[in-house]
């Protein structure tokens, strides 16, 4: 599905609204799950509940998905294993936990720097200086709430510095509302039931979550089931689109007459 | 080359209070005392004292029956200790390197060097001279080995030297670096001298003294260290040239603007002196000097070896917004105690990327001194069990010890609760499965279940009363995924009811 691109009236209005002209979007397509290799969009925020670790998966899978994807470096001999950052704020680390190496996917278990601070401000600080480093290969951070500190400007600072250096970042927000941000990506996410594995049908499977994306920079919105089986991020459309094609219900062996 | 120094504490008083020996009131009974638990004890007497009958070691009210006159000044060990450090770096004068024979000797290996100071005798004679001058009663004798040196310079004649041939069967037992237990029961078996033991069958000793390893303790190993037979490894003594740069300043500065002028300076001097030697500082103190004598300090340390003098002044720059300076500085020092080898690095070729962003261990630099350094860690593995052990928090930049990899048919929670939490739970036997269970106020119903997984207490490590832990992994009916874990059974003896608990969340 492709949207034409915005009219000269629709320039307009964008003018009237901002007072200078917006980038136009140069493609918008639907979403897909891969790497995402538009040097704008390095800023991601995830709003997830308190209560589960469903957003922590998902932002891992799309760092995974994103490191998987990426071109190889044609002079390092070496795979790459640059460490990344996991920031989290005391209430953050009170309600969805710490870290736990065992359970993190393995590509990723063994390269994860932990920082604990102990208020908003000091995580978007941590935040900030993760995304100036050169050696991290992505940073997550985790805030729990609307902290005053997270404010647009603060939103926009991550952003900026994130496209600066091409460090991605994904922000969990961790029960808070929607509130204003410069985010590229936002998405809500929540957990979803899995599909059953293969030799033991009872129990919980492959990791699962229902994500809406509800605001993004150069895709429609959407809203999709994801699935990580540990290797591939696939999606599906949560709900099937309705058929435009054939309304009608079928005959069947009676009369049309008999309605 | 041993060199005792019999007399080094009584020596370092005088010194210290600047007398000759024999004047002043270094002629009148004067002892050094130590506090132990039975009251003070003579640490060091001087010649007056051991005239008048008085023996180190003894309780003072004893010898103050003995000697009524009796003077006494505290003992310092730790600054004997320290001038024996010094006098043993000063001894390398005499050979390539010295060690430390505490408490009160010295030891020089002096191999193939004894021609340059004109033969053996006169290099001893130069050594008791030179010691001499410095106001120490020092005895050296010269012996092919540190045992037999040593031997002959606490209980052979004056500057003795053992030429090939030669035995040391005339010296008593006590000439072997034995302890006084060990040397008394040498006595009551008659063995006063060393030439005692070789007659005695060598089994035989080695049979009455088979449980003692130490060797102070077994007088066939320090026979045989006396002989030659069996190596001797000595510590030796380096010195250690710590980094230092200063400034002193001809003004006292007051304002911050000018003390990190000052601290750029230092910064940019100390990373030229480390640079000569390929050195990168892991940890910094800075000294400031106030006009009232107070000593302002700030310590700094890094994550990895560095010398970046922009990066060294920026974090002193965090540490020094509380800083008081009174009515001024005037001398401002930088040392670096701790340092590292880091060799001159090629540039990178592409300039782009070494403008671009900062590295990693300056970000952590950054990082640990405004959050501390018990913020950012990282996790690795530990040899355990338990869920909550099995992981241990390091330094971000520390290597990672060995360890046996993980299981890989567990499936273990993406995050850990710092403290497991209590679920009230609805089951149908409380030995099975539960149904469901409340937590944080809400009911969750269990949709699958996969369990349980039994994990025992360390019983080498917990008490006896700690209860196993049956895991389950679960997942609600909206999908959520959770580690539940029953702690106890129900007759186990170690508590009432197993409780439940929810300790991890999965993806």
């Amino acid at each position: 599905m492709t949207i034409s691109a915005p009219t000269p009236l629709a320039a307009f209005a964008r003018r009237r609204r901002f007072g200078a002209v917006l980038p136009a979007p140069a493609e918008t397509r639907l979403w897909q799950p891969g790497p995402n290799e538009r040097p704008d969009e390095r800023h991601s925020e995830l709003f997830a509940a308190p209560g589960d670790a469903a957003g922590a998966g998902l932002a891992l899978a799309f760092a995974m998905a994103q490191l998987r994807g990426q071109a190889a470096d044609p002079v390092a001999d070496y795979p790459d294993e640059r460490p990344w950052l996991w920031v989290q704020d005391a209430a953050a680390l009170r309600l969805t936990g710490r870290p736990y190496r065992p359970g993190l996917p393995p590509m990723l278990r063994h390269r994860l720097i932990h920082v604990a601070a102990k208020t908003p401000e000091d995580a978007l600080f941590a935040l900030e200086e993760g995304l100036r480093c050169r050696d991290l290969a992505f940073v997550v951070g985790e805030i729990a709430g609307n902290p005053r500190a997270l404010s647009l400007t603060a939103q926009r600072r991550l952003s900026l510095v994130a496209e600066k250096h091409g460090v991605p970042l994904w922000l969990l927000r961790v029960g808070a509302e929607r509130d204003l941000s410069s985010a590229r990506q936002r998405w809500t996410v929540r957990a979803a039931p899995s599909l059953p594995p293969r030799w033991n049908a009872q129990a919980p499977g492959a990791p699962a979550w229902q994500a809406e994306l509800f605001r993004a920079r150069n895709h429609p919105p959407g809203e999709w089931i994801l699935r990580n089986d540990g290797q591939v991020l696939t999606a599906e459309p949560a709900q099937p689109a309705p058929h435009h094609g054939d309304l009608a219900a079928p005959a069947g062996d009676r009369p049309l007459a008999a309605g | 080359m041993a060199i005792w120094l019999p007399r080094l504490a009584i020596d370092r008083w005088r010194l210290a209070e600047g007398l000759r020996p024999g004047q002043g009131s270094d002629a009148a009974p004067l002892a050094l005392i130590a506090e132990t638990a039975h009251g003070p004890r003579l640490a060091a007497v001087n010649d007056a004292a051991r005239q008048a009958g008085v023996r180190s070691d003894m309780l003072l009210a004893d010898a103050r029956a003995l000697c009524p006159e009796l003077a006494v000044a505290p003992a310092d060990p730790a600054g004997d200790r320290a001038a024996l450090e010094a006098l043993a770096l000063w001894a390398q004068r005499w050979g390539p390197w010295s060690a430390l024979d505490q408490p009160d000797g010295l030891v020089v290996d002096v191999t193939g060097v004894a021609h340059l100071f004109g033969g053996e005798a006169t290099m001893l004679a130069d050594a008791a001279r030179c010691f001499a001058a410095r106001g120490y009663a020092a005895r050296p004798a010269l012996a092919p080995t540190a045992g037999a040196a040593w031997a002959l310079a606490h209980h052979g004649p004056e500057r003795a030297i053992l030429h090939p041939g030669e035995s040391l069967d005339v010296l008593p037992v006590a000439a072997l670096r034995l302890d006084p237990g060990t040397v008394l029961v040498l006595r009551r078996l008659g063995l006063k001298r060393i030439g005692d033991l070789s007659g005695v069958a060598r089994e035989a000793l080695a049979r009455r003294f088979r449980n003692h390893k130490a060797p102070a303790a077994n007088p066939l190993i320090r026979l045989d260290q006396l002989l030659g037979r069996v190596p001797e490894p000595l510590l030796p003594v380096l010195p250690v040239d710590v980094p230092l740069v200063q400034r002193r300043l001809m003004e006292p500065i007051r304002h911050r603007s000018l003390l990190d002028r000052v601290l750029a300076d230092l910064c940019a001097d100390l990373t030229r002196v480390l640079e000569a030697r390929a050195l990168g500082a892991r940890r910094l103190e800075l000294a400031l000097w106030k006009v009232d004598g107070e000593v302002l300090q700030r310590r700094l340390e890094l994550a990895a070896a560095s010398r970046d003098p922009a990066h060294i002044a920026a974090l002193f720059g965090r540490k020094l917004d509380d800083l008081d300076a009174g009515f001024g500085i005037e001398l401002a020092r930088l040392r670096a105690p701790w340092t590292e080898p880091l060799a001159l690095a090629q540039r990178d070729l592409e300039a782009a990327a070494e403008v671009h962003g900062t590295s990693l261990a300056a970000c952590i630099d950054r990082l640990a001194i405004r959050l501390g350094p018990e913020a950012v860690r990282r996790p690795v593995p530990r040899a355990s069990h338990v869920p909550e052990r099995a992981q241990q928090w390091i330094g971000p930049l520390e290597p990672e010890r060995v360890s046996q990899s993980d299981l890989p048919f567990h499936t273990r929670p993406l995050k850990l609760l710092d403290r497991p939490e209590p679920i009230a739970v609805l089951y149908a036997s409380p030995d099975g499965l539960p149904r469901r269970f409340r937590w944080r106020g809400a009911v969750h119903e269990i949709a699958r279940a996969e369990g349980p997984e039994r994990i025992a207490p360390e019983w080498w490590r917990e008490r006896s009363t700690v209860r196993l832990r049956d895991y389950y992994r679960i997942e609600d009916g909206a999908g959520r995924r959770y580690w539940i874990y029953r702690s106890g059974l129900v007759d186990d003896g170690r508590g009432g009811a197993p409780e439940w608990f929810l300790q991890g969340l999965y993806a």
